[in-house]
């Protein structure tokens, strides 16, 4: 139970976060926040020991237990790695917070509310089991992230930005919730642990492929993969440490934790092989390509997320193969989720402090701007050597981690082209290549990074602040996670063995049952030239002369054209067809003239009750029962026509108003024809009345527009006219012929006197038998007269209308 | 100027009694023989329509002074009264009772709490016919 509720516990805190705020104004309320995260991390260190021999931890709490939804909290190697990396990076963030945000300034209590609301929605999605939840935390990461990225809101970009990541999220999430319907109904349960019990069977569903692409769509769009990247630079606008946090070590990372977690549920699908490494490849080229054009800091690191999170997805989409490798512990392809996931740590640690070291050097010089950035490395030798960790381990170069992981990441692209399903002896050869091409790119712009930035001429001129070293708490950060990534290049097989294998297993169950036969040893030397070495040497080295000359083939970029990216897409998606094209549309048919809508109203419902009568074959005459025309009747219906072709033809208004008083009174003789005395005598008073009323309306018409005039025959009109007209009769004719069911009349004729004591049907129907009608037909009489009433006497003065316009 | 309508107006006085005692009379027929308490209602409306044409509005206010909103109010309380009455019995909405009686001077006559209901309508289409033609004749 507890451990639910640590899911919990930021969330709550965040409820009394503002009360810090306002009432202990001398102390920043990053301090009182920094307890949360701290209290966690050790409350699941103290998991490690256990999860690490391959054990599991479950807790649940029901929340709607009728329908199987409840929130879990399950803990196996990966969602406990992840949950470490949440609280752990969450409270290095807390903690370079306090120093990067001005108590004085900036509205923290906002600002942290955020920030716990996101931790536990985080550690909701790695924790969670129950599919539903885990969308419900997943959502609540967009909604999270939306509000911290526009936390400076009164800046436009941070609302567009804003605005951008979470129609990309969202619109991901509902895909995904959408994929985790059709699974529920395939497996008949919520849990994820249930469903990977019976993949096998799940596979040969009609939808099982659906379900697979709408999960990828929002584990993409999260996870920023290509083409759903187009957020993550924008969303650089957040404050540093939100950046840091959400967009490189965490949010982002759902995606991948998404992906691993369904791994051995769609493993055996090929569409789930190639989509999730070859979206990844290509997701991890073009962000490696395009951040070497980057000139922002942010936005270079952005980019190199976009990249390095294309790594890790390539490695999952590769470690699903061994599902369809035999005897697949002895291949390579075992390498793959093993590399994924120590690159995932390494890539936390390296780029958390790549993203601090980037809110240093804006923070103390004022800019980002890599154009008016150099020389930096004199005034700020602790940010320089740990930017020169960070990008160095970015870059793949030893001794540091990124060294390790980027050889494991060789290692399995290499793997792929000897793979024979599936088309991969023809396309499998591309994967080593783009790999290593986009693994140069990598090499080039962290060098970019931190070269540009921290070396060459200083152009104090202009820098906006003159810069200097950042205070010592704000480098608390920076430095573990740089002193990590040197620790974990000498001691990788402990943390290999701790985190990464737990992990692997949960991956790959269908490999592994016990994070011991994971018998993979992380080595810097693989003790001879391997490809992977000669392959590092060759990035290097291209890497290197293309950094020399990058001044001269920069401008590659500029060739590409502007109008053909994907934020000019998304531009004229969200701007363009969304707001003005789409109102345009609502503006052709929405048009403000009754008379436009009346006909699509009529001929929808010709279209539709004509349509029915002629599918369903319902079209018939019968005269059987039909009372035999009499001669008085043929004449009334020849006056009623010439009454109705009067109203219609007439070219004065008062005509018609005759006309139809006309028509009235000849339907009073129909119903006394028909006998209906009752009717006749209501027919014969309201008509007067009612034409009665029509001629006061007529009498008060204004004088200027007084043109008499005959109405203008439109064909259009006299189609829907006649249609409309048809369909009446049709409906009338056929209703008449098919008669099923007998009139219930006889049970009143029997009972009007010896129940009701009445003798006049009618009316004994009305006030007796069904009086509840009568008695809201007098009551919408009531309100027609207040009606009246109130629209005449009560009208508003001028200067009362005037104040209701404001 | 005003034209003096000495026949309209002496017609009128004699009409409207004729009128008004025919809807009196359809009103209370309705049960048994054509009628009922909407066309009632109305032929009593026309009747004192009938009178305003003949005099005019302010006239007929103050030898009818009737505020027929009002009248619309106590229609509508009376026919929902009548209709409640039966919950109160313990029998479901709109039971009506009848039974016949020996009256002093009408003799053996049928009452029936249907006729209630039809007065209260009568009184709400009196009331609403009313106001319609009061306030749009009043209205300049």
């Amino acid at each position: 139970m507890f451990q639910v509720l640590c899911i919990f516990i930021p969330i709550l805190a965040a409820l009394f976060m503002p009360f810090f705020y306002k009432k202990v104004r001398s102390i920043h309320t990053g301090w009182f926040v920094l307890i949360v995260p701290l209290f966690l991390v050790t409350f699941y260190a103290t998991f490690v020991p256990l999860i690490s021999k391959g054990e599991t931890e479950i807790a649940q709490l029901d929340w709607i237990p009728s329908l199987g939804i409840s929130f879990v909290s399950y803990l196996d190697g990966l969602s406990l790695l992840f949950s470490l990396l949440i609280s752990g990076i969450g409270a290095l963030v807390v903690l370079y917070s306090i120093y990067y945000l001005d108590r004085t300034v900036e509205q923290l209590h906002n600002f942290y509310i955020y920030l716990l609301m996101f931790m536990s929605a985080m550690l909701g999605v790695v924790q969670s089991d129950n599919m539903i939840t885990l969308y419900l935390f997943w959502e609540l990461t967009s909604i999270s992230s939306f509000l911290l990225i526009g936390y400076w809101f009164n800046r436009d970009k941070s609302r567009f930005g804003a605005l951008k990541s979470t129609l990309i999220t969202v619109g991901g999430g509902m895909m995904m919730l959408g994929g985790f319907v059709l699974l529920s109904i395939m497996g008949e349960t919520f849990s994820i642990r249930e469903l990977i019990e019976q993949a096998p069977q799940l596979a040969t569903n009609d939808t099982f492929v659906i379900a697979l692409i709408l999960i990828l769509l929002g584990a993409f769009t999260k996870s920023a993969q290509f083409p759903f990247y187009i957020w993550l630079p924008d969303a650089m606008e957040a404050p540093t440490p939100v950046s840091a946090y959400l967009h490189s070590a965490t949010m982002v990372k759902a995606g991948i934790y998404l992906v691993a977690r369904f791994t051995p549920i769609f493993a055996l699908s090929e569409v789930w092989v190639w989509l999730v490494a070859g979206i990844g490849l290509l997701t991890l080229f073009w962000g490696s390509f395009f951040a070497v054009k980057q000139t922002d800091l942010k936005g270079i690191l952005a980019f190199s997320t976009v990249s390095q999170l294309g790594l890790i997805m390539s490695l999952l989409g590769v470690s699903a193969i061994a599902y369809h490798v035999n005897g697949a512990q002895d291949t390579v392809f075992k390498y793959a989720a093993f590399a994924a996931i120590f690159h995932l740590i390494n890539h936390a640690t390296f780029k958390g402090s790549l993203f601090m070291i980037a809110g240093i050097v804006d923070h103390e010089t004022g800019t980002r701007d890599i154009r008016k950035l150099g020389g930096l490395m004199g005034l700020m030798p602790i940010s320089f050597t740990v930017a020169l960790i960070g990008s160095f381990s970015m870059a793949g170069l030893p001794p540091f981690n990124g060294f390790l992981s980027k050889e494991m990441f060789l290692t399995a692209m290499l793997s792929v082209a000897q793979f024979d399903l599936f088309n991969f002896t023809t396309w499998g050869v591309l994967f080593p290549i783009i790999a290593w091409v986009a693994s140069v790119f990598t090499f080039i712009y962290s060098f970019y990074f931190v070269f540009r930035t921290f070396t060459g001429k200083i152009k104090l001129e202009e820098l906006p602040k003159k810069p200097h070293e950042a205070p010592m708490g704000m480098l608390i950060s920076p430095v573990i996670l740089a002193s990590l990534v040197v620790a974990i290049f000498f001691i990788p097989n402990l943390i290999a063995d701790t985190f990464v294998k737990p992990a692997v297993v949960a991956i790959q169950p269908f490999l592994y049952t016990n994070p011991e036969q994971v018998d993979i040893h992380v080595a810097a030397w693989h003790g001879g030239i391997t490809p992977e070495l000669l392959m590092t040497i060759g990035i290097i080295i291209l890497g290197a002369i293309l950094f020399m000359t990058l001044a001269k083939w920069q401008k590659v970029y500029e060739a590409f054209p502007a109008k053909l990216t994907l934020n000019n897409l998304y531009d004229f998606i969200v701007y363009e067809f969304s707001d003005k094209w789409m109102n345009r549309f609502s503006k052709l048919y929405m048009t403000g003239s009754i008379r436009g809508y009346l006909t699509y109203m009529f001929t929808g419902i010709a279209i539709i009750v004509i349509g029915t009568l002629f599918i369903k074959d319902g079209f018939k005459v019968s005269f059987i029962g039909a009372s035999p025309i009499r001669l008085s009747q043929v004449l009334l219906i020849l006056v009623l026509v010439i009454g109705t072709v009067t109203t219609v033809f007439a070219k004065s208004r008062i005509t018609s108003i005759i006309a139809l008083g006309a028509v009235g009174y000849t339907v009073s003789l129909f119903f006394v024809m028909f006998n209906a005395p009752d009717l006749a005598l209501t027919q014969l008073v309201i008509e007067t009345i009612s034409v009665a009323l029509f001629l006061l309306a007529f009498y008060h018409l204004p004088k200027f527009q007084k043109v008499e005039e005959r109405t203008r025959f439109r064909f259009g009109r006299a189609f829907v006219s006649i249609a409309v007209g048809v369909m009446v009769t049709l409906v009338a004719l056929s209703a008449h012929s098919q008669k099923y069911i007998e009139s219930i009349a006889q049970y009143y004729k029997d009972t009007v006197y010896t129940l009701a004591g009445g003798g006049n049907i009618v009316n004994v129907i009305l006030v007796d038998y069904r009086g509840f009608d009568t008695l809201f037909e007098i009551t919408v009489l009531a309100i027609a007269g207040m009606a009246i009433y109130g629209m005449i006497k009560l009208r508003m003065s001028r200067k009362e209308k005037n104040y209701e316009n404001k | 100027m005003k034209t003096n309508d000495v026949i309209l107006q002496f017609t009128a006085k004699i009409v409207f009694f004729m009128i008004f005692f025919y809807a009196v009379h359809i009103f209370f027929a309705g049960h048994y023989t054509p009628g009922g308490g909407f066309v009632g209602g109305l032929v009593t409306a026309s009747a004192i329509v009938l009178l305003i044409i003949a005099f005019d509005i302010k006239t007929v206010q103050s030898i009818i002074p009737i505020n027929y909103i009002y009248l619309v109010a106590v229609g509508l309380i009376i026919a929902g009264a009548t209709a409640a009455f039966s919950m109160i019995m313990g029998k479901p909405f709109f039971t009506h009772y009848f039974d016949y009686f020996n009256l002093p001077i009408l003799g053996k006559t049928s009452l029936h709490t249907a006729a209630l209901f039809d007065l209260g309508v009568y009184l709400v289409v009196v009331g609403v016919t009313m106001t319609i033609i009061q306030t749009i004749g009043e209205d300049e």
